[in-house]
């Protein structure tokens, strides 16, 4: 049986507004209706001027990240009944700017990812009939958790530093950076520093902890920051008292 | 909400962060709180030290350092660091396994085998001063 619950959506219409405001929709939904089912809903039947990103509807896309009754959500996997009958309040990712209702800009993200070169750097390609690089499954084990990233930037909407500065390189391109400097194939892991150990990298985390608590994918992206951290700490120190040892 | 628009874009809508944004989730309320306790940890390291000197200055010395110390205003401002201190080390301890990654055998220990030892370490070393203090 269907019950009824109300949407109060953000609405933002760069053509005629000058902020946000909130628009309620009250909808019929069934017990397997997630948050993104709701506004499809909306879009389909009641209101087609609402917009919003979505793909995948399963958690892999990560185009749907919002901020649901305030804490940052992937719509396709939070469902409406667990807010009984509402009111549930839907607003664009925090720390983005908004393009239309809930559609924010994610350039900066993207720019940022690039940077830390999120990918595998070879000083030297092995030849191909060498064959492939082998890694044992515990050399797997030690980045396979950070390349669960999907992107959505959950993270950078529950961090209040990025927040409150926005040159910060932020929790998921650090983690994905760690991604590839945990990997056994990768040798960039040096020219990687220069970003991650720069003046927007690292040491702006203040390890609220809050990107980890909202990880749909259970990265730990504060955890990744924080070992990055400790490693070059520890790298600093050996350069001081070991000058000699230097790697 | 309240925003304002990007120069160069000025159709976006940038959202302020509120100056109050700590106060907004409990989670954030507790990562101040636990930056503000080093206020006490660094106040808890000078009343250490201070005790020090005045141990080393002397019987007297060490006499008007306990009077100082037994003052209403000085008492609750070590009871507040007390609290502090004990705050600033649990929700550190918690976060350790999290920057710590320890291994035995080549196998990737659990944090709570981390977290676990940092509390061990922590009693065994209140046990071994409180002994050097009363049971010697």
């Amino acid at each position: 049986m269907a019950d009824r619950i109300a949407l109060q959506v953000a609405r933002y219409r760069p053509e005629r507004d000058s902020d946000v405001s909130f628009q309620e929709y009250e909808i019929s939904y069934a017990k397997e209706w997630v948050v993104l089912d709701g506004l499809n809903y909306i879009k389909d039947r009641v209101d087609g001027t609402l917009s919003f990103r979505w793909s995948c509807r399963m958690g892999i896309c990560g185009s749907c990240g919002m901020m649901v009754n305030g804490e940052p959500k992937l719509t396709c996997e939070t469902f409406l009944t667990d807010y009984g009958s509402g009111p549930v309040r839907i607003e664009p990712l925090r720390n983005f700017p908004i393009i239309r209702d809930l559609v924010v800009e994610i350039g900066d993200f993207l720019r940022k990812l690039t940077r830390v070169k999120p990918w595998i750097v070879r000083n030297e390609e092995k030849p191909l009939g060498e064959g492939e690089y082998l890694q044992t499954p515990e050399e797997l084990d030690e980045y396979k958790q950070f390349s669960m990233c999907i992107n959505c930037m959950l993270c950078y909407a529950a961090c209040p530093i990025y927040g409150l500065d926005q040159k910060f390189i932020g929790p998921a391109a650090i983690a994905l950076a760690q991604r590839y400097n945990f990997d056994t194939r990768d040798e960039g892991s040096r020219e990687r520093r220069e970003i991650l150990s720069g003046h927007d990298g690292i040491w702006g985390c203040t390890f609220v902890g809050e990107c980890t608590k909202v990880c749909p994918k259970n990265v730990d992206p504060a955890g990744a920051i924080q070992r990055y951290k400790l490693s070059t700490a520890v790298e600093a120190l050996e350069s001081f008292f070991l000058p000699w040892g230097g790697r | 909400m309240s925003g304002l628009y990007t120069e160069y874009h000025p159709r976006w809508l940038r959202t302020r962060v509120s100056t109050y944004w700590w106060l907004e989730r409990r989670s954030y309320l507790m990562f101040i709180v636990r930056e503000l306790s080093s206020v006490f940890v660094a106040w808890f390291a000078v009343y250490l030290l201070r005790l020090i000197r005045a141990i080393a200055a002397g019987p007297s010395a060490y006499e008007r350092f306990l009077q100082r110390s037994a003052q209403p205003a000085v008492l609750l401002l070590n009871l507040a660091t007390l609290f502090f201190v004990v705050f600033h080390t649990i929700t550190w301890f918690n976060l350790a396994p999290q920057a710590i990654v320890a291994r035995l055998g080549g196998k990737r220990l659990p944090g709570s085998l981390i977290a676990a030892s940092n509390y061990a370490a922590w009693v065994v070393t209140s046990v071994l001063v409180g002994w050097l203090l009363l049971g010697t």
